[in-house]
């Protein structure tokens, strides 16, 4: 069922959706995106992985698809390039031009360098990839840029957001909803230490060429690079082996260390989200299929209209909550760092 | 020909240690031969072994010994109180700052001083370490998931008056994160955090359940289990023209370390076999994956 969304409603709150392929970015549309953001089949961006991500042809037709109904699209172009592949991302800064997308989510200075020489009227918004976690980071990257954007990294309370979005010089995108990266993004080396491939380096982390799944007589045992990093007794569900959700032992206590396998979920914080000023809601999950970006989008643009026609009387509906559950990651869902406790 | 000699550095300490500790280590550090010395809390704001004024006068102490003072900021900047002490350093007016945040690489350009880009700043290509020696960059620390092939690259194309500086010894800083971990194991919140890091010298140490330690927990901070030793590769970093090697200190035996790299740069020792001897005592064994382009935790010369 589509929804329909009315372009006269107030730019806060801009629904951001993920879009791994066409199909995805389609019903992203139909559903209620009003921006989509997308990535090209290389490691110019962080979600590098087989048989996900457009071609020039069905960028083009994406592109196409989402203007005709007055959506936008974004491109990631959120790794940093080495001297060894400059043309790469060189190409993928001038292909999203040509393309007419709405804007380019970069990280990497270098990229963001030629971009806004080479393309001065093609908007660049910072990618969470960027790391910029205070307001003098943000202003680094207006000044030098002209970066119209800045996407946070998960890693602050509600109260420093709002205080980092008063002093921005440019609108606030956080992550609504989706897989959790606990640390800064752009600065987490623990997949390569274990894989050799980073998000940064190689736009994957934990990448599914280094997991092993494996029947045991302990259990299911699943593997990164080697490590064992989760095993699971009989009709416990099991999950992907992202580093840093695995079960591991510090001082003889066995726990999930870093974190448990859990979803970002800020549902119930929309109308603080809302009345602080925050520009673009993004949903993660470039990787996942387009059954997860129909279920998810249909939410969150229902919710959010909820919230613009009433903030004080927002309350997020058990059914809207029921599907997110359905389709986070070990069912679970949390605040997260804007949750102070959390932290 | 004469032998590319590189100057060696002492990083910030990357964990919580008493302000008796502190102050006892860079007693002894200001008569090691290092020739450059990072000073400063990287980690956790909460971490108050010393205030700023106890900094700097520990600063004077070591350009007084003869060291090159340099202060090194914070990886991770959320709170308005973060970006205050932030501007104190960035304005310090004498010592060279070390930036790990793009908010003090601003602050720092708008000084006009020159600066030193930290392992937290993204520098992976020489096109970003020009425009950021364009701001005033005069060091850069290479990243340390990089490996020689992609520094090789870099420094063919380095623009003039910048120092390379590679992390060669010590636990690798591999990520930072809103939340503390050694808080986590504790049960506590990180507000009532109750400083507990005091109590592990060099982090927590992070295992599988088969039991092969991976990874250190340092408050907010990740850090590499096994420690990385460059040492082996002394030749190669002097063929690329690294300036600086820095040395992060370890709980214990940072002054062996640091002697016996000092006993290979003057060509007294052969880094092969003493890279064997360090290798030797590590708890946990050491890396040199990131070096050789491969998964960081593995050793790929054989040095053990």
């Amino acid at each position: 069922m589509a929804v329909s969304v009315s372009s006269s409603q107030p730019k806060s709150l801009e629904l951001v959706c993920p879009a791994g392929n066409l199909p995805s970015l389609k019903t992203a549309v139909d559903h209620g995106a009003d921006s989509v953001y997308i990535g090209f089949r290389d490691d110019t961006n962080a979600r590098h992985f087989p048989g996900l991500n457009f071609d020039a042809k069905t960028a083009t037709q994406g592109v196409q698809y989402a203007h005709a109904k007055g959506r936008r699209v974004f491109v990631a172009l959120n790794t940093f390039p080495q001297p060894a592949g400059w043309e790469r991302w060189q190409r993928a800064v001038d292909q999203a031009a040509e393309l007419g997308v709405d804007a380019i989510i970069a990280a990497d200075i270098s990229v963001l360098d030629y971009a806004s020489r080479q393309h001065p009227k093609l908007p660049l918004h910072l990618s969470v990839q960027g790391s910029a976690t205070n307001y003098e980071a943000i202003r680094f990257y207006h000044e030098h840029f002209g970066i119209r954007r800045v996407v946070l990294p998960r890693v602050l309370s509600l109260p420093q957001v709002k205080h980092v979005l008063e002093n921005s010089p440019v609108g606030i995108e956080v992550f609504g909803f989706g897989g959790l990266c606990i640390m800064v993004e752009g600065r987490c080396l623990l997949s390569s230490y274990v894989t050799g491939e980073s998000p940064n380096m190689c736009g994957v982390c934990s990448p599914a060429r280094a997991v092993r799944w494996e029947e045991t007589p302990r259990g299911l045992e699943t593997r990164l690079g080697g490590l064992l990093i989760d095993r699971y007794a009989p009709g416990e569900p099991a999950g992907y082996p992202t580093l840093c959700k695995g079960r591991f032992e510090v001082a003889d206590q066995t726990y999930y260390a870093i974190e448990e396998p859990t979803s970002l979920n800020t549902l119930e914080l929309l109308p603080e989200l809302y009345e602080m000023g925050i520009a673009a809601i993004k949903i993660e999950g470039r990787q996942r299929s387009p059954a997860y970006v129909t279920q998810v989008t249909q939410v969150w643009r229902a919710a959010i209209d909820a919230c613009r026609r009433n903030p004080a009387a927002y309350a997020p509906k058990p059914e809207w909550l029921r599907e997110l559950g359905k389709v986070s990651e070990g069912h679970q869902t949390t605040l997260g760092a804007y949750h102070r406790t959390w932290q | 020909m004469i032998e590319y000699q590189p100057k060696l550095a002492l990083g910030p300490v990357l964990y919580y240690w008493p302000k008796e500790k502190l102050l006892d280590f860079y007693e002894r550090m200001s008569a090691a031969p290092v020739d450059i010395v990072y000073l400063g809390e990287t980690v956790c704001s909460k971490r108050r072994a010393f205030n700023i004024e106890e900094w700097l006068e520990l600063a004077e102490r070591l350009t007084a010994a003869g060291k090159e003072v340099v202060l090194s900021t914070m990886a991770l900047l959320e709170a308005e109180s973060e970006l205050k002490t932030l501007r104190r350093l960035c304005e310090n007016g004498r010592f060279t700052v070390e930036a790990n945040d793009m908010g003090a690489v601003r602050l720092l350009s708008e000084q006009k001083a020159a600066f030193v880009l930290g392992t937290g700043i993204n520098v992976y290509s020489s096109r970003t370490l020009r425009f950021l020696a364009g701001l005033g960059a005069k060091r850069w620390v290479m990243p340390v998931e990089l490996s020689r092939m992609t520094l090789a690259a870099i420094q063919a194309e380095r623009p003039d008056n910048v120092e390379t500086e590679v992390f060669v010894y010590g636990r690798l800083p591999l990520a930072y994160s809103a939340r503390c971990f050694t808080a986590r194991h504790h049960n506590l919140p990180k507000d009532d955090c109750q400083y507990r890091c005091l109590n592990d010298p060099e982090g927590l140490t992070l295992s599988t359940r088969e039991g092969q330690a991976f990874l250190a927990i340092n408050g907010i901070q990740t850090q590499s289990a096994q420690t990385c030793n460059l040492l082996a590769e002394l030749a190669e970093l002097r063929e690329l023209k690294v300036d600086v090697l820095r040395i992060s200190p370890q709980a214990e035996r940072t002054e062996t370390v640091i002697e016996t790299f000092a006993a290979c740069l003057r060509g007294e020792s052969d880094p092969l076999e003493v890279a064997r001897a360090l290798n030797a005592k590590l708890p946990y064994g050491a890396c040199d994956g990131y070096w050789q382009g491969q998964p960081g935790l593995r050793q790929v010369v054989e040095v053990v």
